[in-house]
């Protein structure tokens, strides 16, 4: 399964994109093949990590369960296939199994993207035979104390059993691990837990800075040397597993001196639903300035797909700056993540800074060196990069709002 | 590819699904997370493996259905990516 992309928290690019095989542009806009669900913005964790917006206390109330198969009745039609239930913790809604079962009915292949906090034997055993093909299960570290610390309730033993149910269900069991600077050397103690668990796909996917990861980012970004000794210990695993135990090991962003094909442009394959029925190109595209989202209260899927100014706004190449715009590979990272962009900059239409040609890229290895400086330093009082949380680091929480800031951390930080 | 038995049955591995995709006009294979649209032969090759037909049974079926010869090195070439890339697995 070579192939396989997870979209989870991590906001990779749906690996259906290979599938479609097409650039972006208007005149070969296929169907939204990939259909993510953000059933409801709750959620028993606080995760320091998580890309949903920061505003929740914002937005709208949820949709009901009949919003929610009118979506998926109106997508299928259109052609969409892969469907992702996610959150927020989708277990929250009660109406999740009434949801698959339509969902299979209309012929999707369904991925729940789930903490596994709320699922107890009954529910997974209605959500089998209601048609449920896919779990992935998050997991925020593999010492209970550190799990706690990160999500901020005691879960981990929960999520052992969990993983149990999800085998015992005929399921893979897939985990996915958001790495960053508080967790990371303690990638050794993730994979013995996963194999322990019996895991056959792990993902440990760095943490990208959106939402409540991009307030908390001069916390979370670890270092090059933290990076690379994960690595090797993922290497060694590797050798050991092989195919048993399947690990991809995604590289944060601010690391990379090219910029990822975001979505596979946006608009392109893929479409994300808020709770509020807020329709989005991905899943942080809520907070761009000026792009007016359509709701799915409001307008048929078909109409916010092909013809909504926000789902054209990306589509093809005009918007594009320099260097962008004369770039060979703009066909193949289309300016890489507009989200980042605008979070570092200021300005949406820019390159991706994490691109080592745009003109921001400075902001990007800033960055990094200021996590330099952070885990040298942490190493040096003993800590080990991992000691007593720093006193900013906000915990998620969706009873509040924040508003995004753009750009440079605040002094002090 | 003579290391595949005519014998060999090959199936699509459990938690994948194999569909015909109208807004595509392909058979896609769907996976966790991800899908494979698959060209006129891949898709004819693997809607056949079922786990329960042997790979010749399956390149018999084809020749009978399309009215043609000598499929078995084209068959057997795409089985063998398949299973490469774990789209498929083999039953016996």
């Amino acid at each position: 399964m070579s192939d396989a992309v997870p979209v989870g928290h991590g906001l990779s690019a749906p690996s259906a994109a290979a599938a479609s095989g097409t650039a972006a542009s208007v005149r070969s806009l296929g169907p939204p093949l990939w259909l993510l669900l953000e059933l409801t913005y709750r959620c028993p964790l606080h995760c320091v990590f998580c890309y949903n917006p920061t505003e929740f206390a914002r937005t709208g109330t949820e949709l009901a369960t009949g919003d929610w198969i009118r979506v998926l009745t109106e997508a299928r039609a259109l052609g969409a296939v892969q469907l992702g239930l996610s959150g927020g913790e989708p277990l929250v809604r009660e109406d999740l199994e009434t949801i698959v079962a339509r969902a299979h009915e209309l012929g999707y292949y369904i991925n729940l993207i789930t903490s596994g906090v709320g699922l107890t034997e009954p529910r997974i055993a209605t959500l089998k035979r209601a048609g449920l093909d896919h779990i992935q299960l998050s997991f925020q570290d593999s010492t209970r104390e550190m799990n706690d610390f990160l999500s901020s309730t005691r879960t981990f033993e929960l999520k052992a059993k969990v993983a149990g149910l999800i085998r015992q269900y005929g399921y893979p069991m897939v985990l996915n691990v958001v790495l960053h600077r508080l967790n990371i050397d303690h990638v050794e103690q993730i994979l013995t837990m996963a194999e322990a668990f019996g895991a056959q796909y792990v993902e440990l996917a760095n943490t990208q800075y959106y939402g409540w990861a991009w307030l908390n980012r001069e916390q979370l970004l670890p270092s090059r040397a933290q990076l690379e000794r994960a690595e090797a210990v993922t290497q060694r695993f590797r050798q050991r597993l092989g195919a048993r135990m399947q690990i991809y090991f995604v590289v944060p962003d601010y690391f990379e001196v090219r910029p990822k094909a975001c979505m596979n442009g946006l608009g392109s394959v893929f479409l994300a639903i808020a709770p509020d029925g807020m329709a989005m190109p991905c899943h942080a595209a809520r907070m761009l300035p000026g792009l007016e989202l359509p709701n799915v209260r409001e307008a048929a899927i078909r109409t916010i797909w092909y013809d909504s100014p926000a789902f054209n706004r990306f589509r093809g190449e005009a918007w594009m700056k320099e260097p962008c715009r004369s770039c060979p590979e703009r066909s193949r990272d289309f300016g890489g993540c507009r989200c980042q962009a605008y979070l570092l900059t200021g300005d949406a239409d820019t390159a991706d800074p994490v691109c080592e040609l745009s003109p921001h890229h400075a902001l990007v290895t800033a960055a990094v060196a200021r996590a330099e400086r952070a885990v040298d330093s942490a190493d040096r009082a003993g800590g080990a990069g991992t000691a007593a949380p720093p006193p900013a680091l906000q915990f998620r929480d969706h009873r509040i709002s924040i508003p995004v800031v753009v750009g440079e951390p605040a002094p002090g930080h | 590819m003579s290391e595949l038995a005519d014998t060999a049955r090959p199936a699509i591995p459990d938690g994948m699904r194999l569909q015909w995709e109208a807004a595509q006009e392909a058979h896609v294979l769907l996976y966790p997370e991800g899908m494979v649209k698959l060209n006129g032969s891949a898709g004819a090759i693997m809607s056949r493996c079922d786990g329960v037909r042997t790979l010749g049974e399956i390149v018999a079926d084809l020749e009978r259905t399309y009215g043609l010869t000598g499929l078995s090195g084209d068959v057997r070439a795409f089985v063998a990516l398949a299973l490469e890339k774990h789209w498929l697995e083999l039953h016996e």
